[in-house]
C-alpha cells in the first residue's frame, strides 16, 4: 500500500476518483409515493421492476433506476409503478421515456444508427473467428 | 502477406485500446439533452408552488406569445447564480414561468424573497413528473416555448450572461 501511495501520480488519480463525481443537492421532500413501495399486484410489480432495470438513471449514469438512490431515479420508479398500476404496457412507458431522453435512457439500445454497430460487430467477429478456426482445424487434420 | 496477417491481431488490439483510452480520458459530459425540442410541450397541470403566484399548466404556454420556462428549485445552488440573469431578461420583457422541483411552499417563498422573483407563474412539481415529461434531467434547466406551445430551445444548467443572446434570439425566432 505504501509503495502504491508513493507513486504520486497514482495517488492523485485515486484522490480525484474519490472526490469527483456529480455534485448533487438533495431536496427536502421525501421519496415519491411509489418510489420505494411495491405494487400490491405481484405481476404488476414484476413488470414494473423488470422495466426499471432497463432504464438508465439520468443523474448517476452507469446505474439503472432500480439500483439508484438518486431522487430523480426514485421519481422515475414512482412514475413507472403508477403507470403500470393504471394498466399501461411496459413497452409503451419505455417508448414514452425514449421519446423524451432518446435511446440513451435505455440499456440495450434499439439496433439503429451508431448502436447498430454494437449489435452487428459481435456477430461479424464471431464469423471471422469461425473462419479462422475452420482453417486451423482443416490444416491440422491434413 | 502471412507476416502482415501475423501482426493483424496486435494492430486490431492497439486500435481498440486507443479508442477505449480516448473514451476514458474524455468522459461523458453528464448532461442528457431533451428530445422534446422541436415538439409540442407535454400536457400538464401543476398547482401553485407559492400562494403569491398562480400555478402553471400547458395552456399557459400556448397563448400566442413565446415564453421562457425555468425549471428550478430552492435547494439548487446554480439556480441562485442564474437569478440576476433571469431578472435582467424579465426587465427586457421576457415572460418567465417557473416549475419548482421537489419544493415546499415556504422554501420557494424564502428563495424568491432572498434571490429575486422573475416569475409570472410557478407550478409545483413535487415528484418531478412534469420535469421528466419535458425530458429534463436536472435543475436548473430552461425551455424556450413559442406561442403555439412548441419547445424551441433547451438550455441545460444555469443561464449565464454569455447565454443571453442565444436565449433572446430563440425567443425572437419563436415570435
Amino acid at each position: 500500500m505504501m509503495r502504491f501511495l508513493n507513486n504520486r501520480l497514482t495517488f492523485a488519480l485515486v484522490l480525484t476518483a474519490l472526490v469527483s463525481g456529480p455534485v448533487q443537492a438533495d431536496s427536502r421532500i421525501g421519496a415519491a409515493p411509489l418510489a420505494n413501495v411495491q405494487l400490491a399486484d405481484p405481476d404488476q410489480e414484476k413488470a414494473a421492476k423488470h422495466l426499471m432495470e432497463t432504464i438508465r438513471c439520468l443523474v448517476c449514469q452507469g446505474q439503472s433506476i432500480a439500483d439508484s438512490d438518486a431522487e430523480l431515479a426514485g421519481d422515475m420508479r414512482s412514475l413507472i409503478r403508477e403507470r403500470i398500476q393504471k394498466g399501461e404496457k411496459p413497452e409503451a412507458i419505455r417508448s414514452w421515456l425514449i421519446e423524451r431522453y432518446g435511446d440513451w435512457v435505455v440499456y440495450a439500445p434499439p439496433a439503429r444508427g451508431s448502436a447498430l454497430a454494437l449489435w452487428l460487430l459481435p456477430l461479424l467477429l464471431l464469423g471471422v473467428g469461425g473462419l479462422v478456426a475452420r482453417g486451423r482445424i482443416r490444416r491440422r487434420s491434413r | 502477406m502471412r507476416k502482415i496477417l501475423l501482426w493483424a491481431p496486435l494492430m486490431v488490439f492497439a486500435l481498440l485500446a486507443g479508442v477505449l483510452l480516448r473514451g476514458l480520458q474524455s468522459p461523458e459530459s453528464g448532461t442528457v439533452p431533451s428530445k422534446m425540442v422541436g415538439r409540442a410541450a407535454p400536457d400538464f397541470v401543476l398547482p401553485a408552488a407559492v400562494p403569491s403566484h398562480p400555478g402553471l399548466a400547458r395552456a399557459d404556454l400556448a397563448r400566442g406569445k413565446p415564453v421562457l420556462v425555468n425549471i428550478f428549485a430552492s435547494w439548487c445552488v446554480p439556480c441562485i447564480a442564474e437569478m440576476p440573469v433571469l431578472l435582467a431578461l424579465k426587465r427586457q420583457g421576457v415572460e418567465i414561468h417557473g416549475i419548482a422541483i421537489r419544493d415546499k411552499p415556504e422554501d420557494v417563498a424564502a428563495f424568491l424573497r432572498d434571490h429575486g422573483d422573475p416569475y409570472a407563474r410557478i407550478g409545483s412539481d413535487v415528484s418531478s413528473q412534469v420535469q421528466i415529461s419535458f425530458g429534463s434531467s436536472g435543475v436548473p434547466e430552461s425551455f424556450v416555448i413559442d406561442g403555439s406551445g412548441k419547445i424551441r430551445l433547451q438550455h441545460i444548467g444555469d443561464i449565464q450572461q454569455d447565454d443571453v443572446p442565444e436565449i433572446l434570439a430563440a425567443l425572437k425566432a419563436a415570435q
